[in-house]
């Protein structure tokens, strides 16, 4: 392929993705429109039968789930002190930081009244899920800000503030983790309060510690997942026996998650709703095939943690799985109830993409104009080259380029 | 005191005073011709034939003796008055909806089509309870089918009723344990079941399901953060020890700078 070729084949992707992410803004600022200007009735397909949606299944569940890269690895990091996942602790907790600033305007989006988002600091209800939820989310993005805050404080060459939020860091992560798990899994509690509303294939009183070991598990296959896409639109290293362990945990997560749920079918007895032939148990299978035991089986494996396209399509596969058990929860579980057979309207979809652009867009500006990942050292370790790094020194490497 | 209704569908005749009266008293518009609860219907009365038996319900706000909707609401918009009703500030409600999909007898409905939208439901015409008076709909039954009075009163006014007539009822008082209780209680002819109550595993509060996580929190958040300090501080700790080289008997003090 000629030079030429090259370049304006490379021109002309990124044309195509730039006019892709133009058309989804374009839509998406229409849909902010009607939204607010003629209510949420006009925008969506909600109603009372079904009052919550796309925006809260989506958009909040799965967006803090996926988010929960940044407290699992700053945990794996700084509390349990492996320092060899250094190198993937600040793509982490960008990405957590952007996913819940995502969150925080769906949010926005999908209150009646956004601008009385403030009033749980001041009304208070202990009693209520949301009530803790929202108040975790507000101190967990505020502790992801400050998490983040030496990558722009470095950028800035601010040493002072960086001395004193690194004399800070262990209590942040502290704080993080533990905001982390409770709002994680009160995302589940949410919906313990509507046991006649919810599929019972999904209801279950073990909900809020499903929702948080499962997003445990998603938080770390993220990781791998935008270590992947970064390494190949930013020409970044894979490092791939760190991510190959993190597919182990993801492995161990999941199988965890899967016990507790057979376990809880046990208890409860509820085999039976696994093979009625209607349409949510359609989809519970594809969420636990798919989503649970296929890649459960394919991490597990060697030579597929070896390999970089079958790693990726395993955690992909975790991805896709969790996305759909929160949709299943917010949205399949709920219909039978509602009876209202609601699918999102195009105006929701288009909320939702353009908030994902615009999340996407952010992490890209990001890692182009902060230091997000490691300085490129002079010897780049190709992905499928086994080198041996733990007998070489830094100068040893050098020196071996050299020759 | 606590107040409530007691609603016996044997007494009515489905004429639908009730429901204009609500109109009136809470401004509601009429273009609303379903008999379906909404912004618009604050309450409805609903006709059903069960073995020839033309039966007239009513529908509105149960008013929980531990309502779900106070339970979720994450700025306390919603409150059970020692009167027995439950009341909605609309000056604090976000429109997170939380209510909406929480309550188990569907009752809280939304603005859907208003840029700044509020909840809306029965009151229990607060009002005029404070002031002494009666709520609308029970002022407008010609038949007595909605009585208003104290809730403990109520319930013994529906056991003699059962009691005296006790071909004419099916001895059942619905709303003595349904969701806990409520302010609003049923007896008809027939089950409740059969004209579309829940009743089946429909007895205990449904706050209860939220508190017994809720009331977690503070141990997970002491238990957690000793536990993740003094993880962080072994583990620490051993790293540094192992840095320092064994030298004889000698107690390795690192100093921290």
């Amino acid at each position: 392929m000629s030079a030429y070729s090259l370049v304006s084949r490379v021109r002309s992707e990124l044309t195509f993705w730039k006019i892709v992410f133009f058309i989804i803004i374009a839509l998406g600022l229409y849909s902010t429109y009607v939204r607010f200007f003629h209510g949420l009735g006009a925008a969506t397909n909600l109603s009372d039968d079904f009052p919550w949606g796309l925006w809260i299944g989506f958009d909040v569940l799965c967006g803090v789930g996926l988010a929960a890269g940044g407290f699992t690895i700053a945990a794996v990091v700084y509390i349990f002190n492996i320092k060899r996942f250094k190198t993937i602790v600040r793509p982490a907790i960008l990405t957590a930081f952007l996913g819940y600033l995502i969150v925080i305007i769906a949010i926005l989006f999908d209150l009646g009244r956004p601008y009385r988002i403030w009033h749980p600091i001041i009304m208070w209800n202990p009693h209520s899920v949301m009530f803790e939820v929202g108040w975790c989310v507000m101190l967990y993005t505020t502790v992801l800000a400050l998490e983040f805050s030496p990558v722009v404080f470095e950028k800035l060459r601010w040493s002072k503030p960086l001395k004193i939020i690194k004399n800070f860091l262990i209590p942040l992560v502290i704080l993080g983790v533990l905001f982390s798990t409770l709002h994680q899994s009160s995302l589940g509690s949410l919906y313990l309060v509507v046991p006649e509303k919810l599929y019972p294939l999904w209801y279950s009183p073990l909900l809020p510690v499903l929702f948080f070991i499962s997003a445990i598990a998603v938080g770390f296959a993220m990781v791998i997942f935008e270590s992947y896409l970064s390494s190949r639109a930013f020409g970044k290293n894979l490092e791939r026996p760190i991510l190959s362990e993190l597919a182990r945990i993801v492995v161990f997560v999941l199988t965890l998650y899967l016990v507790l749920k057979l376990m809880d079918f046990a208890r409860r007895d509820m085999w039976h709703y696994m093979f009625i032939n209607r349409t949510e148990t359609y989809f519970f299978w594809a969420e636990m095939l798919l989503g649970i035991i296929v890649p459960m089986i394919m991490l597990a494996t060697p030579a597929v943690r070896r390999n970089q396209k079958a790693l990726f399509s395993g955690v992909l596969l975790v991805i896709i799985g969790f996305v759909m058990n929160r949709l299943n929860v917010a949205i399949t579980g709920m219909e039978s109830y509602a009876a209202a057979d609601y699918f999102p309207s195009w105006m929701e979809i288009s909320v939702t993409m353009m908030v994902v652009a615009l999340g996407f867009a952010a992490f890209r500006m990001a890692v182009k104009h902060l230091p997000i990942f490691e300085r490129e050292k002079p010897a780049a370790i190709p992905f499928t080259k086994p080198v041996k790094v733990k007998f070489m020194t830094e100068s040893d490497k050098t020196e071996k380029i050299l020759n | 005191m606590s107040f409530g209704f007691l609603i016996d569908t044997t007494l009515c005749v489905g004429c639908e005073a009730c429901m204009v009266a609500c109109d009136e008293r809470n401004k509601l518009s009429e273009e609303d011709e379903s008999y379906e609860l909404s912004v618009n219907n604050y309450t409805v009365v609903k006709n059903k034939t069960i073995s020839d038996q033309d039966i007239y319900y009513r529908q509105m706000c149960m008013h929980c003796e531990d309502p779900t909707c106070v339970s979720v609401c994450p700025v306390a918009a919603f409150e059970k008055t020692p009167e027995g009703p439950v009341i909605y500030h609309g000056d604090r409600c976000m429109g997170c909806r939380y209510c909406i999909m929480a309550c188990p007898f569907d009752v809280p409905k939304f603005e859907w089509n208003k840029a700044l939208p509020l909840v809306r439901k029965c009151d229990m015409c607060y009002d005029r309870i404070k002031a002494g008076g009666i709520p609308a709909c029970a002022e407008a039954c010609p038949t007595e089918a909605t009585l208003f009075g104290d809730r403990d009163e109520l319930i013994e006014i529906a056991r003699q009723r059962i009691r005296d007539n006790k071909d004419q009822y099916y001895p059942y008082i619905y709303g003595l344990e349904e969701a806990g209780g409520t302010s609003v209680l049923i007896i008809s002819s027939v089950s409740l079941a059969e004209l579309g109550f829940k009743m089946k595993n429909f007895q205990a509060a449904f706050p209860k399901l939220t508190w017994e996580v809720m009331k977690e929190i503070p141990n997970v958040v002491t238990f957690g953060g000793v536990f993740l300090y003094g993880l962080w501080w072994i583990i620490n700790r051993r790293i540094k020890l192992q840095e320092i080289p064994a030298n004889g008997d000698e107690i390795p003090e690192k100093e921290e700078k």
